[in-house]
C-alpha cells in the first residue's frame, strides 16, 4: 500500500540524497516507491529543497515513463512490447490479458486494484514472452501462463 | 574438506522460469535429509533454453541438470543426483555441455562458475589480476594495452575503447569520471543484465582500470529500472567490494582513490544514448547533447568522461591480465576479440553466446539456437536492437562483424539477435519501429520527433493502399530526412529497420498484408 504524503517523511527521502539536484531522477524513484506516484504537492516540496523551479521538476517528471503522476493500482502486471516479444506472441497475450482483465494497457482498474501497463524489454528475452508482477518477472508466458499469473496471490 | 556444493541460479531468465522455488524445495529437503551440502546462488551460464539448472559438485567436477521445475526436486533426490546420479533431466559435466563447450568464453568466463558475491572465489579464479597488473604497470602502459588489444565499444556503436580512453586521460582538467552505460533497453538484448547479476565484481575490476588508465576517481553505473534484480546484486557487490578494500580511499595500499555510485534510469530508452544517459546521471530529462563536445571532453558535470558499455568494461580486466595479444588473436579485421551475441524471440535454443567475432548468423541461429521455437522456418532476423536492420533468411550466412554488417546496411550493435518465423507481418514490424521512436524519441531533434510520428501515418498509408507510389516515395525521402538530420541514433537509425523490412519483404506492405499473416 502507498503511504499517505507526509511532508517530514519526504524530507527525509531527500535529505538521504543530500538535496542535491543531480539526484533528482533517484529522489523520484523513492518518492515513487513510497507514494506510488508524484503529487503536485511533492514537486512543489522538492524543487523547494533542491533550489529547481517547479517546471523544471514537472520537466524532469513528465519525461520519465517511471514516474506516474497518478496512483498505480496496488499491484502492477507489465507486459513485454518489444520485438523479441513480439516475435512469440506478445499481441496475441496481450489481447487476452486486456480481455480477461477489462483494461487496456496503461489503465487501472476503477477500483485501484490492478495495472496493465506496457514495458518495453525486460532482458528476459531467451524466454519471450516476457510478464512482470511487481518485481517479480516471468517468462515463456501464454495465454493460460497469464492466467496464473493472475490468479496467484501478488508476489 | 568443505561440503559439497548445489548450484541454483539466482538470475532473472532462471527466477522466471523458477528457480527461486526450485531453490527453495531444494534447501527444505537437503535440510529434512540432514544434508550437509551448500546452497549457492550463481550466476547463469547463459543456457535459457535449460533453466532452471541445476549443478551438483562431485568427485567428477560439475554436473548439470535441467530443466528442473519444483516437481523434479524430489525424484532427482530419490535418483541420488547430489553424486551425480542418472535422472532423465541429467545434462552430464557442465563444461562438456556442447552448447557451452564451443564457445570462446572470455567476459563472461566466470559467469555461471562462482558465487557472484564471493569475493574469494572471484579471486580464486583470477578476479582482480588485471587490476593489480594496471597499477604495477602504470596508466600509460593500460591505454596502450587496450588499445593494443583492439577493443571496441560494445554498446553498438564500436569506437575503439583505447583511443577514448587516451581523450580522457589527456584531457585538461583534474576532476574525471567513468560513466559506465548499463541501461540496456534493446530488445534481444540482456548480456549486461547476466553479468551483473553473475560477475559484478568483474565490472567493478574494469571501471577500476579505467579510473586508473584516465586519472578518474569517482565511476557511476547508469542501470535501467527494468532490471531490479541486477540492482540488488550489483548494489550487493559495491558494498562488498568497498568492505574489502577495493573500492574507496587508497584502494590496496596502491594510492588511487575510486568509488562508484548506481543511478537507476527512468524506464527511457533514449537514455542509453550516452549524452542522454549523462543529463540523466545529473538529474536531468534525458535530453540528447550536442557533440561536439564529444563526452571525452567535456561529459558529466562538463567534466572528461569515459563512456563505456558494461560488457566493454567487463572485457578490460583479462586483457590486462592476459596481455592484449591473447585477446586480439580472436576475430577477423577490426572486429577483435569476443562479443557475447544474445539469441532471442523466436528461437529453440536461446541464451548468451560468447564468440569471437567472425562466425556467421546461419551458425548461431542453427547451430546453437536449433532453428524456430514454434519449428516454423526462419523468416526475419533483426540483429543489433530495434534500430537495428532486419535479414531475410538469405543473408543468414553473413559473417558476424562490424564491418560487413555495415556494409549490409545493418549493424552488429550490441549483439542481441532476435529471430521471427514465418508468421511474422514485416508491414507492422516497420510500423512499430516508428511507433517506438515515437515513443521514446528525446524530443529535442525534429526530424526523430515529428519524422517517427509521420512514419507510422505513411506506412499505414502504404498498408491500406492509399497513394501507395507517392507514399513509397515520401517515407523514403522522410527515412533519408531522419538519417541525416537526426542528432542522434534513436531518429538517425530507426529508417534502418524500416527500410530493410521494406526492400526484403515488399509484399508486407501490400493492402490487406497483416491480415493475410
Amino acid at each position: 500500500m502507498p503511504a499517505k504524503y507526509d511532508k517530514t517523511i519526504a524530507a527525509e527521502i531527500i535529505n538521504r540524497y543530500g538535496a542535491r539536484p543531480e539526484m533528482l531522477v533517484q529522489i523520484l524513484h523513492a518518492f515513487v516507491e513510497r507514494y506510488s506516484c508524484i503529487s503536485d504537492e511533492a514537486i512543489r516540496q522538492i524543487a523547494l529543497a533542491l533550489n529547481l523551479s517547479r517546471a523544471e521538476v514537472h520537466g524532469v517528471v513528465s519525461f520519465y515513463h517511471d514516474f506516474r503522476t497518478t496512483p498505480a493500482g496496488k499491484r502492477v502486471i507489465r507486459i513485454c512490447q518489444a520485438e523479441s516479444c513480439q516475435a512469440m506472441g506478445s499481441r496475441k497475450l496481450t489481447e487476452h490479458a486486456e480481455e480477461k482483465t477489462g483494461l487496456s494497457l496503461n489503465e487501472t482498474s476503477s477500483d485501484g486494484e490492478l495495472t496493465l501497463e506496457a514495458v518495453y524489454c525486460l532482458g528476459n528475452c531467451a524466454c519471450s514472452p516476457a510478464v512482470m508482477d511487481g518485481e517479480k518477472v516471468y517468462g515463456r508466458v501464454d495465454p493460460e501462463a497469464f492466467d496464473r499469473i493472475l490468479g496467484r496471490k501478488q508476489a | 574438506m568443505t561440503a559439497k556444493r548445489v548450484f541454483v541460479p539466482r538470475e532473472t531468465s532462471a527466477i522466471s522460469l523458477g528457480a527461486d522455488e526450485v531453490a527453495e524445495k531444494l534447501r527444505a529437503m537437503l535440510a529434512k535429509s540432514g544434508s550437509k551440502r551448500e546452497l549457492v546462488r550463481n550466476g547463469s551460464w547463459g543456457m535459457c533454453w535449460l533453466e532452471p539448472l541445476v549443478e551438483v559438485e562431485t568427485g567428477k567436477g560439475r554436473i548439470a541438470y535441467g530443466p528442473v521445475t519444483p516437481g523434479d526436486v524430489e525424484s532427482l533426490i530419490a535418483a541420488d543426483f547430489l553424486n551425480g546420479g542418472k535422472h532423465s533431466l541429467r545434462l552430464g559435466p557442465t563444461e562438456k555441455i556442447s552448447w557451452l563447450e564451443r564457445q570462446q568464453r572470455w567476459t563472461f568466463a566466470r559467469c555461471g562458475l562462482i558465487d557472484p558475491l564471493s569475493i574469494d572465489q572471484f579471486r580464486e579464479h583470477g578476479g582482480f589480476d588485471g587490476f593489480e597488473k594496471a597499477l604495477a604497470a602504470g596508466s600509460a602502459k593500460v591505454i596502450e594495452t587496450v588499445t593494443a588489444s583492439g577493443l571496441r565499444g560494445r554498446g553498438g556503436a564500436g569506437f575503439p575503447a583505447g583511443i577514448k580512453w587516451q581523450t580522457v586521460a589527456r584531457a585538461e582538467g583534474s576532476q574525471k569520471y567513468v560513466a559506465c552505460n548499463a541501461d540496456e533497453g534493446d530488445s534481444g538484448t540482456f548480456s549486461d543484465r547476466m553479468l551483473m547479476e553473475g560477475d559484478p565484481l568483474t565490472l567493478i575490476e574494469g571501471m577500476l582500470i579505467a579510473g586508473f588508465a584516465v586519472g578518474a576517481n569517482k565511476g557511476y553505473v547508469y542501470l535501467r529500472s527494468e532490471y531490479p534484480l541486477a540492482r540488488k546484486i550489483f548494489s550487493q557487490a559495491l558494498t562488498l567490494a568497498r568492505d574489502e578494500g577495493w573500492l574507496g580511499q587508497d584502494i590496496r595500499g596502491s594510492g588511487f582513490d575510486f568509488d562508484i555510485d548506481l543511478h537507476i534510469g527512468g524506464g527511457s530508452y533514449v537514455c542509453g544514448e550516452e549524452t542522454a544517459m549523462l543529463e540523466s546521471l545529473e538529474g536531468k530529462a534525458g535530453l540528447i547533447r550536442y557533440k561536439p563536445p564529444l563526452p571525452a571532453i567535456a561529459g558529466l558535470f562538463g567534466k572528461p568522461t569515459v563512456v563505456n558499455n558494461v560488457i566493454t568494461l567487463a572485457s578490460v580486466p583479462r586483457i590486462l591480465a592476459d596481455g592484449a595479444a591473447s585477446y586480439a588473436e580472436y576475430g577477423p579485421g577490426r572486429s577483435k576479440g569476443t562479443l557475447a551475441f544474445q539469441l532471442a524471440g523466436n528461437i529453440k535454443r536461446g541464451g548468451l553466446v560468447e564468440l569471437a567475432f567472425g562466425r556467421t548468423l546461419r551458425e548461431l541461429i542453427e547451430d546453437f539456437g536449433g532453428g524456430t521455437a514454434s519449428g516454423r522456418p526462419v523468416r526475419a532476423v533483426q540483429v543489433g536492437g530495434p534500430l537495428g536492420a532486419y535479414f531475410p533468411e538469405s543473408l543468414l550466412d553473413t559473417p558476424l562483424d562490424y564491418e560487413k554488417f555495415a556494409a549490409l546496411g545493418g549493424m552488429v550493435g550490441h549483439g542481441g539477435i532476435v529471430v521471427f518465423d514465418d508468421t511474422v507481418d514485416m508491414g507492422a514490424q516497420a510500423r512499430f519501429a516508428m511507433e517506438f521512436c515515437a515513443l521514446e524519441s528525446c524530443g529535442k531533434c525534429t526530424p526523430c520527433r515529428i519524422g517517427s510520428v509521420r512514419g507510422v501515418e505513411v506506412i499505414d498509408r502504404i498498408r491500406n493502399n492509399e497513394n501507395r507510389e507517392a507514399n513509397l516515395a515520401l517515407l523514403s525521402e522522410l527515412c533519408d530526412t531522419m538519417v541525416d538530420g537526426s542528432l542522434c541514433a534513436m531518429g538517425g537509425l530507426t529508417p534502418y529497420p524500416v527500410r530493410s523490412a521494406l526492400k526484403y519483404f515488399p509484399e508486407d506492405f501490400e493492402s490487406g498484408a497483416g491480415d493475410r499473416r
